[in-house]
């Protein structure tokens, strides 16, 4: 072993290398105000280790990046907590970036000859925000997407230079596949291999000019290895400690939905570290945001570059000190008034929720059978009558309800003026529609103009009298038609009533039940004045309705207000058709298919 | 400088594991995300071949000639591309040769020896692989003793379904003189 290390230190002078990176001398002996470098370099190995791993399974493309961000997360063996280690670690970076910088100029090591250091650190710092800002919109979530078009929107306001540079940045005049190989590569290659060069540097010169060393000295002087060496060990310890607890407790980093142009995402917000610069734009009114964006930063970035010289003076040190414990504690404020003023807002609260439920359910959707399809993800949300059921709140809920509210659980403040139309043509519901007491309530048909009409006329007169016989024939009835639906969630229970079912079948169609004096059933009797009971809420019978209430099939010229939303251009025909699955609980569930909500 | 200790052994000691510390932590440091992408990389190991999982219609009897010239065909089934399944598209290429009347045989169009896609040389009426020149007959069978191929061209079992040529599709590994599906 000692022959082939000689042979190699003849040849490489490894030895000496070692020695003198090992052996540093440390004035005044090891001491854990000196780790915070280490610990930042720690990170950044990490960084690179599962970055590269990250790489062998990413594809930046806009209809590939969060598909293989998904399986990476989802089907790849440790995935979610290779993702969830990088993810933190970044976050953990940054925290130690600002820890790093502090301690520098608390202990006066940015002073005179380390100057050039110091603006290696500085720029380093701002690299590696450059790989934050970066990362974010790798996995072509909803939340990165929305975030990063933020940042890249205020790139745009830079003065003369703005909008060609935002084109720049973006590989083109939108968001697209160009975004994403543009910002993957300044993300795994650029950045990095700047970030390396310098680190080089920054260590060079910091070895150059050796440690500050934190006058008085409480102890003798010592090497670096082992004491220092040990201390950076378990300061890295704890960095990996804390990082490994959050990414355990939030199994990985979070997936939102994947990007969607056409899709609001009010929860976006950056990362919880770049939230001071969020807050501090909302104090700049429109046209002034360049200030806040470009100005004023790089101003106090410009002084950041200063502080050396400014150093020089005992008052000059003083100021730096103070300006920068302004800066975090100023950060630190709009930080919390960020997201104080996000825990007041409602809206942010929902929007939340909706992010979080998108984001379930597209994974849900993603690892079906079907699998992902070549036009991505996204297309499963738009394609998913569960996700698409907010069509009804805002085309249907200005008069029906969904169990009393508008299908999104938030309760439109004027009275319904159509059917609530949770359950529709469940056999609970036409159990409901049919009950005497209750058709001609508000929940169903008490703010419509058949209140008084003559189905109403009939249940109160003839219904609210049926004997235990012709009760037990309504029930059949109600099995019947329910039947004809074809419900998902009923399938089962129609399959055990198929008799019953059979008998309210014939009960319909004979008359006994005086069913057809209004409407048709499996006939087609021009006279009928009701809509028709053939194929009741199935697919079919509902994009009819939705399509046109004015059909003869339906309401004929008798329909109350309901707008023909095919025939006038409302609603194209794949709307309709989600909002018709959405009504019949039919959308995609692991286990079984058509589980209402 | 160091000062000089004042109890060497004690000293000695407490470095001994002080170093020892520095070596399993650092070790351990270098070892979770090292770990954790390792996992990652290795997930392709448990990944099995799909395949179209049966025998998959191939072409009509009508198409392929009655003189007993081989003809490539695509074959068509669905494919599993990790998140990706793409419903009927080419998942790889036969030649079917008519042996009688109603009897067919198939031949998976890659070479056995490292993969390339074997051509049919009408003029010489054999198969040649155009990467190593490997020859082959006819029925697949090795027809040069000098061929670098391990073993003749690998047969699919081919079932007459009506008019219909359906082949049951798969691959085989290469280099080998075994016939080793791939799994």
């Amino acid at each position: 072993m000692k022959k082939l290390v000689d042979w190699l230190d003849s040849r490489t002078g490894c030895r000496k290398l070692v020695h003198e990176a090992l052996f540093e001398n440390v004035p005044g002996g090891a001491r854990w105000r000196y780790v915070w470098g280490s610990t930042l370099t720690f990170a950044l190995v990490v960084q690179f280790i599962t970055g590269i791993f990250l790489w062998m399974a990413y594809i930046p493309g806009s209809q590939s990046a969060w598909e293989s961000v998904y399986y990476i997360q989802n089907e790849m063996w440790g995935g979610w907590f290779l993702r969830g280690l990088h993810h933190f670690m970044a976050q953990a970076m940054t925290v130690l970036l600002v820890l790093h910088l502090m301690q520098v100029v608390i202990d006066g090591a940015y002073k005179a000859p380390r100057e050039v250091n110091f603006w290696f650190g500085v720029v380093l710092l701002l690299l590696v925000l450059g790989l934050s800002l970066t990362g974010y919109l790798l996995p072509w979530d909803q939340k990165g997407y929305w975030a990063t078009k933020v940042a890249t929107n205020i790139a745009g306001v830079t003065p003369v230079i703005g909008p060609s540079l935002q084109k720049l940045i973006i590989g083109g005049t939108d968001y697209g596949h160009h975004t994403l190989t543009r910002f993957f590569a300044l993300h795994a290659g650029v950045l990095p291999g700047a970030i390396i060069v310098l680190l080089v540097g920054h260590i060079y010169l910091f070895r150059r000019h050796g440690i500050t060393a934190k006058q008085p000295y409480k102890k003798p002087d010592a090497h670096f290895w082992p004491d220092q060496v040990l201390k950076d060990i378990v300061a890295c310890l704890a960095v990996l400690a804390v990082v490994l607890f959050f990414v355990i407790r939030y199994r990985g980093a979070e997936l939102t939905a994947p990007a969607d142009p056409s899709e609001p995402y009010s929860a976006a917000r950056p990362e919880w570290y770049f939230m001071f610069l969020f807050q501090f734009l909302k104090y700049f009114p429109g046209g002034t945001e360049v200030w806040g964006a470009i100005v004023i930063p790089s101003v106090l970035m410009g002084i950041l570059f200063l502080m050396p010289f400014l150093g020089k003076w005992k008052l000059g040190h003083r100021f730096n000190l103070g300006l920068l414990w302004v800066l975090v504690f100023g950060a630190g404020l709009l930080t919390w008034l960020a997201y104080a003023e996000d825990r007041r807002n409602p809206a942010f609260a929902v929007a939340q929720r909706e992010a979080h439920r998108d984001a379930e359910r597209v994974k849900i959707l993603a690892s079906a059978p079907a699998g992902i399809p070549v036009s991505g993800a996204v297309t499963l949300l738009r394609e998913d009558p569960f996700t698409q059921g907010p069509l009804f709140a805002k085309y249907c809920a200005s008069c029906h309800r969904y169990d009393g509210h508008d299908g999104t659980g938030v309760v439109p403040k004027d009275s319904p003026s159509a059917p609530d139309l949770k359950g529709f043509a469940t056999s609970e519901w036409l159990a409901d529609v049919l009950d005497p007491d209750k058709f001609d309530s508000e929940r169903y048909f008490g703010n419509t103009k058949f209140k008084d009409g003559k189905m109403s006329r009939f249940l109160k007169k003839t219904v609210a009298k049926f004997n235990e016989d012709e009760k037990e024939n309504l029930q059949k009835v109600i099995l019947a038609l329910s039947a004809e639906a074809q419900l998902p969630s009923q399938a089962e229970v129609d399959h055990l009533d198929a008799t019953l079912i059979a008998e309210g079948r014939q009960l319909i169609a004979n008359d006994t039940m005086r069913c057809t004096e209004c409407h048709n059933f499996r006939s087609q009797e021009e006279d009928a004045s009701a809509p028709d009971l053939t194929g009741y809420g199935s697919r079919d019978w509902l994009i009819g309705i939705i399509s046109n209430p004015t059909h003869e099939q339906f309401y004929g010229k008798k329909n109350d207000r309901m707008p023909a939303f095919a025939e006038e251009g409302i609603l194209d025909q794949k709307q309709i058709g989600l909002i018709a699955d959405w009504l019949r609980g039919d959308w995609y569930e692991p286990s079984k298919k058509g589980k209402g909500r | 400088m160091c000062a000089a200790p004042k109890h060497p052994e004690s000293e000695e000691r407490r470095g001994f594991f002080k170093r020892a510390f520095c070596y399993v932590f650092g070790g351990l440091l270098a070892l979770v995300p090292a770990g954790a992408g390792l996992a990652v990389f290795l997930d392709p190991l448990r990944r099995k071949t799909a395949g179209p999982g049966g025998a998959v219609r191939v072409a009509s009897l009508n198409a392929l000639p009655n003189d007993g010239v081989p003809r490539k065909f695509p074959v068509i089934a669905d494919r599993s591309d990790a998140w990706n399944k793409y419903p009927n598209t080419a998942i790889g290429a036969v030649y079917l040769r008519r042996t009688g009347d109603r009897e067919v045989a198939a031949l998976h169009v890659v070479c056995p020896h490292a993969g390339c896609f074997v051509d049919y040389a009408a003029d010489r009426d054999n198969f040649l692989c155009p990467c190593h020149n490997s020859t082959f007959a006819l029925d697949g069978s090795i027809n040069d003793p000098k061929s670098p191929s391990p073993r003749g061209m690998d047969p699919l079992e081919v079932e007459l379904r009506g008019n219909e040529i359906w082949v049951a599709f798969k691959n085989f590994r290469a280099g080998t003189h075994e016939r080793i599906p791939e799994a």
